[in-house]
């Protein structure tokens, strides 16, 4: 038996053919409906270029300021380091921590890890720790909230528009277009063709 | 005739997603990705159980204690979760005030709930409505992370504001708490395994 054609739901365990080549799009699961795979469209290629645009506007958006306030001739900026810092220093070290894994490292882990298992497998090299890195992608896809972070800050726009000149900084527009292109690397990236272009099975 | 891979002594691999045969000793590994495999989520129903103790618990001092104290030159105030919802409504902010509300309030408060449900459902091993169930989790796991949303827009306030001579906001102590609440419900919703929904089917068959 070639197990390689077998399928077995992550959400329900029911083990399903792999429709033969070439596959569909996107398979759902018979019983209850769980996705079991979707194919990108440009494939490992574009998923690598666009995880690389998205590690440059990460770059961007913690180098720059989020908002800006403008009360009585008095300008003050918040970074999102700087936002972490402030709660440190109010004695909420574990909410600064936590501010900082969901907005930035977690994103950070998730784009880096896949920069990693992407580049080497183009000249066909399997990246050391494969596996291991391979499941950092998974936990930290589910822990990154870049856009939830990006609401955060219009929020805040809105609450102190009505005290003050808030500005939104250039860092919230390469958030703002960091959250778009996360979007596109979820929707590219399919983990079964890096699976297969590993270790054919 | 459909059956789970568990029936048929195989099992999927949770990094890689290769079906292979279920070994008989435990902590045996992929043979493509060497992953250790195991059948299920270990602990899955008591891990679920004690985080949303936890989450439970945390919650009544995340809503009633004060998120965020301000103080100016025209005095001083502290603000819920609640009242920071109703300061919106009441500045004609609805729109952001529903979305707060929900990420807030309703959604911590949703997911609670429903995972206790299923929990309990799968630990008295209810057999109907399984579809229904399957949606549900995918539900309350997609939207756990939008309840962040507060302690963002407290964190970015925190900062703008606290260096002006005019005004300063600190963090209040639900801060703390309802960032433990979004940890814990979001770590309750990971170790949960959906897939138990679907064996009680198969146990009693």
């Amino acid at each position: 038996m070639n197990r390689a054609q077998f399928l077995a739901c992550p959400e329900c365990d029911l083990l399903q053919h792999d429709a033969p080549s070439p596959r569909p799009r996107k398979a759902l699961c018979a019983r209850c409906g769980a996705v079991l795979y979707e194919r990108g469209d440009g494939g490992l290629e574009r998923t690598l270029a666009l995880t690389v645009t998205a590690l440059v506007l990460l770059a961007l958006a913690n180098a720059f300021p989020i908002l800006t306030l403008e009360l009585q001739d008095e300008r003050t900026s918040a970074t999102l380091a700087g936002a972490a810092a402030a709660l440190w220093s109010q004695d909420m070290p574990l909410v600064a921590i936590l501010v900082l894994f969901m907005a930035v490292l977690m994103p950070l882990a998730e784009l880096a890890a896949l920069a990693y298992l992407l580049l080497p497998l183009r000249r066909g090299i399997r990246a050391a720790g494969f596996a291991a890195v391979f499941r950092v992608v998974q936990f930290a896809s589910r822990w990154g909230a870049v856009e939830v972070f990006v609401l955060g800050a219009l929020v805040s726009l809105v609450k102190l528009g009505h005290v003050a000149d808030v500005e939104p900084g250039i860092a919230l527009l390469c958030y703002g277009a960091l959250m778009l292109v996360m979007a596109a690397i979820e929707a590219s990236f399919d983990p079964r063709e890096l699976w297969a272009r590993v270790a054919p099975a | 005739m459909s059956r789970a891979a568990a029936e048929l002594g195989l099992l999927a691999c949770g990094t890689c997603g290769l079906v292979s045969r279920a070994p008989a000793a435990a902590g045996a590994a992929c043979p493509r990705c060497r992953t250790r495999l195991a059948l299920r989520k270990p602990g899955s129903l008591a891990r679920c159980w004690a985080y949303l103790v936890a989450a439970v618990a945390l919650y009544v001092p995340a809503n009633t204690l004060p998120i965020m104290y301000t103080s100016s030159l025209f005095g001083s105030s502290e603000d819920t979760i609640l009242s920071g919802v109703l300061f919106l409504w009441d500045s004609g902010s609805w729109y952001l005030a529903l979305i707060v509300f929900l990420a807030s309030i309703v959604v911590p408060l949703a997911k609670i709930i429903a995972l206790a449900a299923l929990a309990a459902s799968v630990q008295l091993g209810w057999r109907g409505h399984r579809a229904e169930r399957a949606r549900l989790y995918r539900l309350i796991e997609s939207i756990g992370r939008w309840s962040m949303l507060d302690i963002f827009v407290v964190a970015l306030l925190v900062a703008l504001v606290q260096l002006t001579a005019l005004a300063a906001v600190r963090a209040g102590p639900a801060a703390l708490a309802f960032g433990a609440v979004v940890v814990l419900t979001m770590a309750a919703a990971q170790s949960f395994d959906p897939r138990l929904i679907w064996d009680a089917e198969q146990r009693a068959a």
